[in-house]
């Protein structure tokens, strides 16, 4: 087969200088509702047919502007593309495209609502639609809440057949042939006789037609990559060393920065010497910066060996400064005038519990450090007119915003590279560590600088997953469950992580009840209250979120009522379950995990649900006790995410959950004592290691009527069937995270 | 003082306690190797030295006496190690910033143990976190280029 218009590609470079500055092309639904902000940068030869698809002489570029913090999302927003486009991925170049308002997230403002993902009333469908025109109008540009696969499923194929359905065109321009004689394959627009045209000898052509609006989605059926295991496009990249993040970039004439803040929350710093510092080796600068100091040097590691040399003079924190007297704090919190919410209230719980044998518990977690193992590092420079900044972000709008705010420069001149982050699990949705490098581009301007923070600045700069305590109350009746009274306090991440983006937290606080107001459950007396402990040391979102320790709060407390109700957890569940997909799992959970088999003496089984971000999962762990403690054997999970797009990384994805669920369930905490995190690195923070992980079987669902993301749905049941299953095994009942705290692990 | 990295020798000019990790990615601008703790708990920046898996950031510049070797001296991406092979079949790596230390152990330890038991692999690679949990995939990785690296 041969290739025809060869001469094409002679005209494109040649012609190239026509469409500097290109043409724009909208994508199919969002047309008119904002500028492609590929074309304020394009070069010479370089077409962006959408926000999503620039072609030049070079290749393809897919935009993929959620974040890739491990997840896998550039991947699998380049295969939503590449689909629709009709190209292969692995040969496409991805790039996350600039921080724009066109990029804006139209789902995980949902997150925020009280809606629950199980309903579909004219009230929760307003409530979404309210979600997706908040983000357009804030210019949303954000990555969080298992949202991706949901929100730009049907954007990024539309993008793709824009895209393709243009080339087409562009096509029969040249070729004088109807549409119907057309076809593509794999980057190449085909000829009726067989001969192919390469879409990049197409794209001057098509940079001067009206993008083609009205295309047609390909049928799932006809589908190569979406629902097939993928290949993601960064593994080899990370398997070779030669994937470059943050930490990695290297630019001329860079020098290497590093900050100490007061490690005591808030506390500010009063005064410093540096006088020592000044003179070590490779030492250029040591600056003020907000609440503490920075060491610029020629090399990483003299910038962390200057930056412990100067004594600083540290200020009190202003917040609760240890963690007793926190959760003391959150205790007391749990009173009518600090009630946030009562999302569910079903039955007369009140009447229900007169007179009943009342069942009660109450159940504390901890604070949590997000910890990804990239340290926290950005590169900036900056110059009179513009700010670069290259690293990994959540949220590169409001970056864009924030360091406007600091440096006086136009947002337009604040240029946000987002690169791959060495994971997130909630971090990069902060910019402190930005900011930061950007005080110190302010007292050096026109050199690049690249601050890495040392681990222990890290662990103890985080803006942790919020501690919480729950109080429960509970009865059964004839054997099953009856009465569920929830009542959860915490401080809340929407109010503390709003107030840094000078946002105002509007109404109830849904994070501090996810995962437990929400569940399919009809039980007949069913309360879940949530609690506003007024703000402490400030936190934020973690893989997961409210849900990450709700998970264990509700699961715990309904294995415990199971237990005095003398039923089977799981026959229950599905007794009480009103939602299919989430019986289904329930039921797979069972078969996969051959519930109800004995599995020997000093064995035990738990079971926990949760359906977070949408998605029901269920889960079972099997542990032995073991004279040296608990051994997790396995894990079993079912979840449902209402189409599985790629098989392989989903697995990974629950895999990973799990995992993570587990590991700070085991052992992890973060405590303060007068306003300092006591874990500072990873010996007292360790979560799971290889040898105790346990097998973890995954089977994907697909009865929901949406389709879901998996990035944070695993996490919350984890802990809940580990704490179950360790009762069942030993008859403990564990009732306070991390479960380390009470008993050994192997 | 002299340094051969990856089969070239390089002069560096560093003080003798400069922790291996740093001269790597600093001064010769090898980043495979990765900072994620410092104090030896996480094994993110694990290099070979005459074959054998160490913690760069533990190791002094000064103290340096063989050859060392990164990930990018394993293998590369055309010519992939038979781990790194094991690793991209399986698709292991999730945000991958702890895989070049995880491959770079697997890789020493498999050059000592051909034939490892399942208890061995979880010994010998429980020193290297991942945050992100990918260690089901990692054993199943290590087993996979044991049989390669057999076949060979
Ligand atoms: S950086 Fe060397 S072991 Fe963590
Ligand atoms: S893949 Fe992210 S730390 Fe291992």
């Amino acid at each position: 087969m041969g290739r025809v218009k060869t001469i094409a590609r002679r005209s494109f470079l040649i012609g190239s200088a026509a469409i500097a500055g290109g043409v724009a092309f909208g994508t199919y639904l969002y047309k008119r509702e904002g500028e492609n902000p590929l074309l304020a940068d394009l070069k010479p030869g370089e077409t962006a047919i959408t926000p999503y698809v620039k072609i030049d002489a070079q290749g393809i570029t897919l935009i993929t502007p959620r974040a890739d913090v491990g997840q896998g999302a550039w991947s699998m927003q380049a295969h939503m593309i590449a689909e629709e486009l009709d190209i292969d991925p692995a040969t496409a170049i991805l790039s996350s495209g600039p921080a724009s308002a066109i990029y804006y997230n139209g789902v995980v403002g949902a997150e925020a609502m009280p809606i629950a993902a199980t309903s579909d009333t004219i009230l929760a469908r307003t409530g979404r639609g309210a979600a997706d025109v908040m983000g357009k109008l804030m210019g949303l540009h954000i990555t969080g809440g298992s949202s991706t696969v949901p929100d730009m499923y049907d954007r990024l194929r539309m993008a793709g057949a824009v895209a393709r359905e243009t080339l087409i065109r562009a096509a029969m321009k040249q070729t004088g042939l109807p549409r119907n004689q057309l076809s593509t394959e794999n980057g190449c627009v085909v000829l009726p006789d067989g001969l192919k045209i390469e879409y990049l000898d197409l794209a001057v052509a098509a940079a001067d037609i009206k993008p083609v609006q009205d295309v047609t989605l390909r049928d799932p059926s006809q589908w190569r990559y979406l629902t097939k295991p993928q290949k993601r496009t960064d593994m080899v990249a990370k398997s070779t060393g030669t994937l470059t993040y943050g930490i990695d970039m290297v630019m001329d004439g860079m020098v290497y920065a590093t900050t100490r803040t007061n490690p005591a929350i808030g506390g500010g710093i009063i005064g410093f010497d540096a006088e020592a510092a000044q003179t070590m080796r490779g030492v250029r600068d040591v600056l003020p910066i907000s609440g503490g100091i920075a060491v610029v040097a020629d090399n990483t590691w003299r910038a962390f060996q200057a930056a412990q040399a100067v004594e600083c003079d540290w200020g009190p924190s202003p917040y609760i400064g240890n963690t007793d007297e926190q959760f003391d704090a959150v205790a007391n919190s749990m009173t009518d005038d600090h009630q946030d919410s009562r999302f569910k209230d079903e039955g007369d719980v009140t009447a229900a519990l007169d007179g009943a044998k009342v069942i009660e518990a109450e159940y504390r977690i901890p604070y949590l450090a997000h910890a990804p193992l990239e340290p926290l590092s950005v590169v900036v420079k900056m110059t009179d007119t513009r700010l670069d900044i290259w690293t990994g972000t959540q949220i590169p709008r409001f970056v864009q915003a924030n360091m406007a705010k600091l440096t006086g420069l136009d947002a337009d001149n604040i240029h946000v590279h987002v690169i791959m982050s060495g994971g997130s699990f909630g971090r990069r949705l902060e910019d402190d560590y930005i900011a930061q490098a950007v005080e110190i581009a302010m007292q050096l301007p026109d050199t690049p600088i690249k601050m890495i923070w040392q681990r222990e600045e890290d662990f103890t700069h985080d803006f942790p997953r919020p501690l919480a305590m729950a109080r429960a109350k509970g009865a059964v009746k004839f054997g099953a469950l009856d009465v569920f009274d929830l009542s959860i306090a915490a401080p809340s991440v929407a109010e503390s992580s709003l107030a840094r983006l000078g946002q105002p937290a509007i109404g109830p606080d849904v994070a501090i009840v996810a995962g437990a107001w929400d569940q399919p459950f009809a039980i007949p007396n069913y309360r879940v209250t949530g609690y506003r402990t007024p703000a402490m040391v400030p936190i934020s979102s973690w893989r997961s979120v409210g849900a990450s320790g709700n998970g264990f709060l509700h699961e715990s407390f309904m294995d415990e009522l199971c237990h005095v109700a003398g039923v089977d957890p799981l026959k229950e569940r599905l007794r009480l379950c009103w939602h299919d997909p989430s019986r289904k799992v329930l039921e797979a959970v069972g078969e996969m995990s051959d519930w109800g088999s004995d599995l020997g003496p000093n064995r035990g089984r738990g079971l926990a649900f949760t359906l977070a971000f949408g998605v029901p999962v269920a889960e079972v762990v099997e542990v032995t006790s073991t004279d040296d403690g608990i051994r997790i054997d396995k894990v079993f999970v079912a979840a449902d995410v209402g189409r599985v797009l790629d098989h392989m990384n989903f697995e990974a994805q629950v895999q990973g959950g799990v995992i993570f669920g587990l590991g700070h369930a085991m052992n992890c905490e973060l405590t303060y004592q007068d306003g300092v995190a006591e874990q500072d690195n990873f010996h007292a923070y360790e979560g799971m290691r290889l040898y105790q992980t346990p097998q973890i079987i995954v089977r994907g669902l697909e009865n929901g009527d949406k389709i879901r993301g998996i990035g944070e749905p695993a996490v919350p049941p984890a802990a809940p069937a580990l704490a179950n299953a360790i009762f069942a095994a030993t008859g403990q009942r564990i009732r306070e995270l991390p479960l380390s705290k009470s008993i050994d692990f192997v | 003082m002299k340094l051969t990295v990856n089969g070239k020798t390089h002069e560096v000019d560093v003080e003798d306690d400069m922790p291996l990790l740093w001269v790597l990615r600093d001064e010769l601008g090898i980043t495979g190797p990765k900072y994620g703790c410092g104090i030896a708990q996480c094994g993110a920046c694990t290099v070979h030295e005459d074959g054998v898996a160490v913690r760069s950031c533990q190791l002094a510049a000064g103290d340096v006496v063989g050859e060392i070797t990164t990930i990018e001296g394993l293998g590369t991406p055309n010519t992939l190690h038979a781990v790194q092979e094991a690793w991209i079949d399986l698709q292991v790596a999730q945000c991958g910033y702890c895989q070049a230390g995880q491959i770079m152990q697997a890789a020493s330890f498999l050059d000592l143990n051909s034939e490892p038991t399942d208890d061995q692999i979880d010994a010998a690679m429980s020193g290297n976190l991942c945050r992100c949990g990918s260690y089901p995939r990692i054993r199943e990785a290590v087993k996979s280029a044991a049989t390669k690296l057999r076949r060979v």
